[in-house]
């Protein structure tokens, strides 16, 4: 039977794959946004896990909410990435470096 | 070992596999593939966990929209590889060592006594015959209508700035425009000159 616990365990090595990744492709930031879609993935996974194993529905509202939001994240954050490419010719993050003083 | 359990490792074996191909992978088009593959795995757990609604949005959102703006502006934008990729190593200790310690965490705080041990060796309720998608609608239109409304209005958001940042007028356009082409005048156009018709100061 599976248990709680193996859920969780699956989205914490998901979580940490996300993380490690926003650590070595500091510099590309598409594969920024995709880690940070990882990221979201684990949470919902977390939730839905909780929500079954608690007999409430509220966690799988939460992360129907939270799609909503990370596919208006991603499109925003697409849209700046195009407007960066566009004024830069890059999107290397360690080159955006124009505001700093 | 259950054939409930098989599909659970098929499912969370893959979705790993995938995502660390979406960290490792140098290609932004392998790795958005990736990510779709992560997307279909993560599916799979979430319709093991009787939560099928989600499930199927997260195939038709994510992987049927988010996805492809996401290989359509990898494929949009030209972008030089070699130079994104150079520093991956020496990121890597860093990152290797906080992801290890994070799982290494997780993991000691999932098999201690203490941390809601009932809750967390808990095998799921014995299902009532229910349906996921009327539970969730009911819900989503009556204690959590005004949230809903206001994930509307995000999105209503997120469509005006995505097209406010990315449209940049009619400037580069042979566009004809009407308003202007109506509205001239003959002096705007033509220019009267006096021309002699013989040549002076010979």
């Amino acid at each position: 039977m599976i248990v709680l616990s193996d859920y969780l365990m699956v989205s914490g090595i998901l979580l940490s794959i996300a993380v490690f990744g926003i650590f070595v492709n500091r510099r590309n930031m598409l594969i920024l946004l995709m880690c940070i879609e990882l990221l979201l993935l684990a949470v919902n996974t977390n939730f839905i896990a909780f929500s079954k194993f608690l007999n409430n529905m509220d966690g799988q509202i939460f992360v129907l909410f939270i799609l909503t939001i990370a596919a208006a994240e991603s499109a925003i954050g697409l849209a700046i990435l195009v407007v960066m490419f566009r004024q830069r010719q890059t999107i290397n993050v360690e080159e955006i470096d124009r505001l700093k003083g | 070992m259950s054939i409930e359990k098989i599909i659970f490792y098929v499912f969370a074996v893959s979705l790993i596999g995938a995502a660390s191909g979406v960290v490792l992978v140098k290609n932004p088009v392998k790795a958005a593939l990736c990510l779709v593959g992560a997307f279909f795995s993560a599916a799979g757990l979430w319709l093991m966990l009787e939560a099928q609604f989600l499930a199927i949005t997260l195939v038709l959102v994510y992987v049927g929209a988010v996805m492809v703006l996401f290989l359509f502006i990898v494929m949009m934008l030209d972008i030089e590889l070699k130079q994104l990729t150079e520093k991956f190593w020496q990121y890597f200790p860093a990152g290797f060592l906080i992801a290890a310690l994070l799982i290494l965490g997780f993991y000691i705080g999932l098999n201690t006594d203490k941390f809601a041990a009932i809750l967390l060796g808990r095998s799921p309720l014995e299902a009532v015959q229910y349906s996921d998608v009327k539970l969730i609608g009911i819900l989503l239109y009556s204690a959590y209508l005004y949230p809903f409304e206001i994930a509307g209005i995000i999105l209503l958001t997120a469509i005006i700035a995505a097209i406010s940042l990315t449209f940049r007028g009619h400037r580069l356009r042979k566009m004809v425009e009407a308003n202007l082409q109506v509205s001239v005048k003959k002096q705007d156009r033509v220019r009267l000159i006096h021309l002699h018709s013989h040549q002076e100061n010979r």
